[in-house]
């Protein structure tokens, strides 16, 4: 991995921040970056959470990567989360690699990276180290937060934890738990990095090197689970990768073996494989019924927030149903909760490409909240 | 026209309702009257909504609407979660009008119930002289297209309330120039010159 660290912005967290393995952590960096300006009244700041692998770079261009952010289709000037009207902050995930506290970090008692002498986390952690970010930026309350897939888990904890935090709430496409079926594919994912000899037991980092070859596949089933089955038809269906007819080998014949392969190859530039390994443990993890012990319905109680859920019609990775879930629980509550279905064939990617209808609810519903917590904080 | 004429419905209903209360609109459309109840009456709205394009003008309006539909999802309610539940002119729309009624019931303390009126005279009429099923303002469908699988009266809605023991608190009678108290000794008159009916129930 190739790392131009200098351009992260970052903050040391001083506060000790008790972990729910038992673990206690204080001066660790939180890497985040903001977009558009802190209004004087305070009142635009609005706090996205990123999914598995993403990172703080959310719109423009990804200074490391040199690639785009991974929400440019809906953050930015003039776009759905406008930048030249709102403030935008994300942070990069605690177990994450894009300079927050990670296992790739240098561990102070052995001098060499954590490796998996790093600490087990799980998204309240995560979310409990972000929620310092605030503090630091001097925002009291949030005019809106926001995230897909790990981005509105970490958002339903983020509320639960922080039930004054945030005048609104968008969590889309996620799940309050992790399903069986999601366990198992991020267990696919862990196993094939665990699988590649290179990875050493997490300490492929003593030979400046990666397990390239595991982090591909897992990479490469991520994606599959993020397209509909239809949508992955409909792109690739059964076309070759340039050529007239098949090889009769185990080159990428077809276009969506390519696809995968060029994914899987991308990714391990950017991305540290023991972090996939963290960062999938906490997702695997997430249980907001577990956390308390009245079910989903009591993580909601006192909410004064106002939440807007999204899920898509063809995402199969976290499905209508388990949004849906997330309604009912919040209905059950008393909250203020929106729903939308969005019809689409692309799939739990959905979020991430330029889907127009989702966008312009993604627009509405903000813009909307904005002129609500602008006559709240008049009166 | 038509946005007059919900207007006055609206109207009607929004004055049944007392200030601050918590009301679920069901089958909310457009917001218009949970804009109206939220503005006016300081009242705490949901709505819950089958229709996309309705749906997403509430969100635009920041209008709390849930997506979905009264005929297989009000069970999410908790019971008695609401003061009112309100079902403007939709009741005649269900597959079974007397399951989702004993559910708005079920969710709200009270359940505010808008009909359009089959024994309306011009309705009457339409199918004595004419021959054919009734189009009306308030039913303008022919019958190969209407939504309206369960049409009844408002005699028909005050027998339905009496004989299941469901409390009638009141019931008003719409018309373009005027609204009138419905009681058991002016119903016959009432239910043929009423355009629309609104029940408060429960």
């Amino acid at each position: 991995m190739n790392r131009k660290t200098e351009d992260i912005k970052k903050i040391i967290v001083s506060k000790p921040l008790k972990l729910d393995c038992g673990k206690t952590i204080n001066d660790f960096p939180l890497a985040y970056e903001t977009y558009g300006t802190l209004n004087e009244n305070k009142d635009n700041a609005i706090l996205v959470f990123h999914a598995l692998t993403g990172d703080q770079f959310v719109t423009g261009t990804n200074p490391v990567t040199n690639k785009e952010g991974w929400w440019v289709t809906a953050v930015g000037p003039g776009k759905a989360i406008d930048t030249n009207k709102y403030f935008v902050i994300c942070a990069n995930v605690i177990g994450g690699c894009m300079g927050s506290w990670g296992p790739s970090n240098n561990n102070k008692e052995t001098n060499q990276p954590y490796g998996l002498d790093f600490p087990v986390i799980t998204i309240k952690d995560i979310v409990k180290a972000q929620e310092t970010l605030l503090d630091y930026l001097g925002i009291k309350k949030l005019l809106c937060a926001t995230g897909g897939s790990m981005g509105g888990m970490q958002l339903l904890q983020f509320c639960a934890t922080f039930p004054d935090k945030t005048f609104s709430a968008i969590p889309i496409a996620c799940s309050a738990s992790h399903s069986a079926q999601n366990i198992a594919l991020n267990e696919l994912a862990r196993q094939a990095i665990m699988a590649d000899p290179v990875w050493n037991g997490g300490k492929y980092f003593l030979k400046n090197t990666q397990p390239k070859n595991g982090l591909a596949v897992a990479r490469m089933v991520g994606h599959i689970s993020y397209l509909s089955d239809q949508g992955m038809q409909e792109k690739f269906g059964r076309k070759l990768q340039e050529k007239a007819d098949y090889e009769f080998s185990f080159n990428a014949d077809f276009q969506v073996e390519s696809y995968l392969r060029h994914q899987g190859n991308t990714f391990v530039e950017r991305f540290d494989a023991n972090s996939i390994l963290y960062i999938t443990r906490a997702m695997d993890y997430f249980d907001l019924s577990k956390q308390f012990k009245g079910g989903l319905v009591e993580a909601f109680k006192k909410q004064k927030t106002k939440f807007l859920v999204i899920s898509f019609s063809s995402d199969w990775l976290y499905k209508t149903k388990e949004n849906k879930d997330i309604v009912i629980a919040l209905n059950a509550s008393g909250a203020d909760v929106s729903y939308s279905e969005i019809v689409t064939d692309k799939g739990h990617d959905s979020f991430l490409v330029d889907e127009p209808e989702f966008l312009k609810t993604l627009k509405g519903f903000i813009d909307s909240m904005y002129e609500k917590f602008k006559n709240e904080k008049r009166i | 026209m038509k946005n007059l004429k919900m207007k006055k419905e609206f109207k009607v209903i929004a004055d049944l309702l007392p200030n601050g209360t918590r009301v679920l609109d069901v089958g909310c459309g457009d917001g218009s009257l949970m804009d109206l109840l939220t503005k006016e009456k300081n009242i705490e709205v949901r709505g819950l909504e089958l229709e996309k394009q309705n749906v997403q003008e509430c969100i635009y309006k920041g209008l709390p609407v849930i997506q979905g539909n009264a005929e297989t999802e009000l069970y999410q309610f908790p019971n008695q979660s609401f003061d009112y539940v309100v079902l403007s002119q939709t009741l005649q729309a269900f597959n079974k009008p007397d399951k989702v009624l004993k559910e708005l019931l079920r969710i709200g303390k009270s359940v505010i119930v808008s009909i359009p009126n089959f024994g309306y005279w011009k309705v009457r009429t339409s199918l004595l002289f004419f021959g054919k099923m009734p189009m009306t303002k308030t039913l303008p469908y022919s019958w190969h297209n209407t939504p309206n699988l369960h049409m009844c009266t408002i005699k028909d809605l005050f027998n339905y309330c009496d004989e299941k023991n469901i409390k009638i608190q009141k019931v008003i009678g719409v018309n373009e120039d005027k609204i009138s108290l419905i009681k058991k000794n002016n119903l016959e008159m009432k239910n043929f010159f009423s355009k629309l009916g609104i029940f408060l129930i429960g």
